[in-house]
């Protein structure tokens, strides 16, 4: 068990790095907290896996350095830093019984006998696998296979933390969720470190207490589900988090003031500085209103989810899409919008000005 | 689905049934003819039923040359094999290497197979040939044409340097098909590096390891030319192989009756061993 740290982490799988799209993870300072539940979002390519595969030593990154417990691990291999990591596709020792599979890791680290059995009969139970212990592994379904990959990293009752490389890709959907109730319940029995990757962001949001969001090798934001929803720090997390996403509209700077379309607009906090190639406002859906005064649209679409409606509009400045009450009548043709001022965020180059 | 019946299709059939014909079931009808016959030219010929089968198969000089060809099969299976994993696990994953290695691993396979067995004669002639030149230059007593020894370790020599590419090459196939994630794994669950080659990289090459072992079994047991073209069989009958001393029945002799006897027991064997092999193989499949 550790508090696990990463310091000035770069990592480029090119020799020479020329821009910053050459890099797959850069500039990476983060602390996952000993028993913490973290989700690691971002779209596929943003360098997730990666960052995983460098915590658990796969990898060792071109720059900056790994510490767990404030001790520099940079240099150990996996087995000395003592990983779990389960991956993206079952990974199970075909010739090799369920138990064998199980017991493997603890076979490798010579662990007396009599103990191997307790544990691997213990997470059998947990895993709801001992049925099948002594079936050859090469026969189960896919997830029973990733089953024994997550039994695997379980059976060490002493690692560092475990570590999820979208596990449940190969699973069949109403497992998936089945499996990943048992991940968080498994988190809250045994209180180890446990890092989520995925893209998927229903499946961060229910796994995790904070999710680190990554965009283009960098982490953009790391919060609660709620802190990525109320208060997105980069324009990326906006419109990655949310359905529909966050509406980003271009706008100018002006004394302080947000101005959209010659209109001042009342934002979450004021803006001090001018220094920005792009400028963009940002509101997500779920804040806006209807009033008899505002920003003016014309209403182009409306679509009822049964929970809600979700209205198109087009303003001067581009389409913004609100979401009404399912009861609240809407109003055909030209209308008004507000936006809540306290969610009502501006961002210069992508990030959030506070 | 209902199926449509049109006894029509059966001409589409008869382009591949006229080919099979041609080359295999009418050349091994005619064998199967002269197996029970006995002749002497001119289209005369006589019923002998089985006789010459079992004359072959009491016959003390088949025995010799069946267990030659039985010793010969397992010792180059016995090195071809596992040399052929060893080099492949050693073959790089990528870069610039890996066109290298696979280029100069193919070489040999595509050398004709008289001229591989040209090149070894003359490369291992004791007066002349490198190989043998050196070897009596070093103080051996080596000379293929004369010594039982020498001439099968010539031989086993020239087949492991001719065949065991082909081995490396469904090797390399079988590793290279290996997700990284299993080795990933095995890094993360403390593995040993023999542990990754016999719990992961052995079992994952089982279905090309399969192939190869057939294709060098039923190459080496019918294996012909090489030796002839090195040996010819010598010295004596040392390195007369089924094929070799098939042939010498044959057209040596001219012995029909036997020598076609001979090719169906021969044939038999091929067929029987392959089975009896891909059975045990593929029931082990269904296991899993």
């Amino acid at each position: 068990m550790a508090k696990i740290t990463l310091k000035d982490l770069s990592h480029s799988y090119l020799k020479t790095q020329s821009s910053d799209a050459d890099w797959a993870v850069r500039d990476v300072n983060i602390d996952w907290e000993d028993g913490g539940a973290y989700a690691l979002l971002g779209p596929s390519g943003c360098g997730k896996t990666t960052l995983l595969n460098i915590i658990s030593g796969l990898i060792n990154p071109t720059k900056g350095d790994i510490l767990f417990n404030d001790k520099m691990v940079s240099n150990l291999n996996p087995v000395e830093r003592n990983i779990a990591q389960i991956f993206q596709f079952p990974v199970i020792y075909d010739t090799m019984t369920v138990y064998d599979n199980l017991a493997f890791p603890l076979k490798n680290r010579k662990i007396e006998e009599d103990k191997i059995k307790a544990k691997v009969h213990e997470i059998a139970e947990m895993l709801e696998l001992s049925s099948t212990l002594s079936n050859r592994a090469s026969g189960l379904t896919a997830d029973g296979k990733q089953k024994i990959s997550l039994g695997r990293g379980l059976v060490r009752s002493d690692v560092n933390a475990i570590m999820f490389d979208e596990p449940l890709t190969v699973i069949d959907p109403h497992l998936k969720w089945i499996l990943r109730s048992k991940l968080k319940e498994l988190h809250q029995k045994i209180n180890r470190t446990m890092i989520y990757v995925t893209h998927d962001q229903t499946e961060a949001l229910t796994f995790a207490d904070q999710v680190v969001v990554m965009h283009e090798g960098q982490i953009v934001q790391t919060g609660t589900p709620v802190d990525l929803f109320e208060k997105p720090k980069h324009t990326f997390v906006g419109y990655f988090i949310g359905s529909p996403g966050m509406n980003l509209l271009p706008c100018e700077f002006k004394g302080g003031d947000v101005i959209l379309n010659g209109k001042k607009i009342e934002t979450h906090t004021k803006v001090k500085s001018n220094n920005f190639s792009k400028t963009e406002i940002g509101v997500r859906p779920e804040f806006i209103n209807f009033s008899s005064d505002g920003i003016p649209v014309k209403v182009l679409s409306v679509s009822n989810t049964g929970r809600h409606k979700i209205v198109d509009t087009q303003s001067q400045s581009g389409k913004i899409k609100m979401i009404a009450k399912a009861s609240e009548d809407i109003p055909s043709g030209s209308a008004f919008l507000s936006f809540k001022k306290e969610y009502t965020y501006a961002y210069g180059d992508d990030w959030i000005i506070e | 689905m209902n199926k449509t019946i049109n006894q029509k299709a059966w001409f589409f059939v008869i382009p591949v049934f006229v080919l099979v014909a041609f080359n295999a079931i009418i050349p091994l009808m005619t064998v199967v003819n002269y197996a029970f016959q006995e002749t002497f030219g001119n289209n005369v010929f006589m019923w002998e039923g089985t006789r010459w089968f079992k004359q072959i198969m009491l016959s003390e000089r088949f025995h010799a040359s069946l267990g030659r060809q039985f010793l010969f099969t397992f010792i180059i299976l016995f090195i071809q094999i596992p040399l052929g994993i060893a080099i492949a696990l050693t073959m790089p994953k990528e870069g610039i290497g890996v066109p290298i290695c696979l280029v100069l691993m193919s070489m040999p396979l595509l050398i004709p197979w008289n001229v591989v067995g040209a090149m070894w004669n003359i490369f291992a002639l004791p007066d002349i040939g490198f190989l043998g030149h050196s070897l009596n230059a070093l103080g051996f007593d080596y000379n293929f044409t004369q010594q039982i020894g020498d001439a099968w370790f010539t031989t086993i020599l020239m087949d492991v340097w001719h065949w065991t590419s082909l081995v490396v090459l469904l090797s390399y196939a079988g590793l290279q098909s290996i997700q990284p994630a299993y080795y990933q794994a095995a890094e993360i669950d403390g593995a040993s590096r023999w542990a990754v080659f016999t719990k992961i990289e052995l079992p994952k090459m089982k279905k090309v390891l399969t192939i190869a072992i057939l294709l060098r079994f039923m190459d080496s047991f019918m294996i012909y030319t090489e030796p002839f073209v090195l040996t010819g069989g010598g010295p004596g009958n040392a390195t007369a192989f089924l094929s070799i001393d098939l042939v010498k029945m044959a057209l040596g002799q001219f012995d029909l009756g036997p020598a076609a006897a001979m090719s169906l027991i021969y044939f038999f064997i091929v067929l029987l061993v392959c089975w009896v092999f891909y059975t045990l193989m593929m029931r082990n499949e269904g296991n899993q």
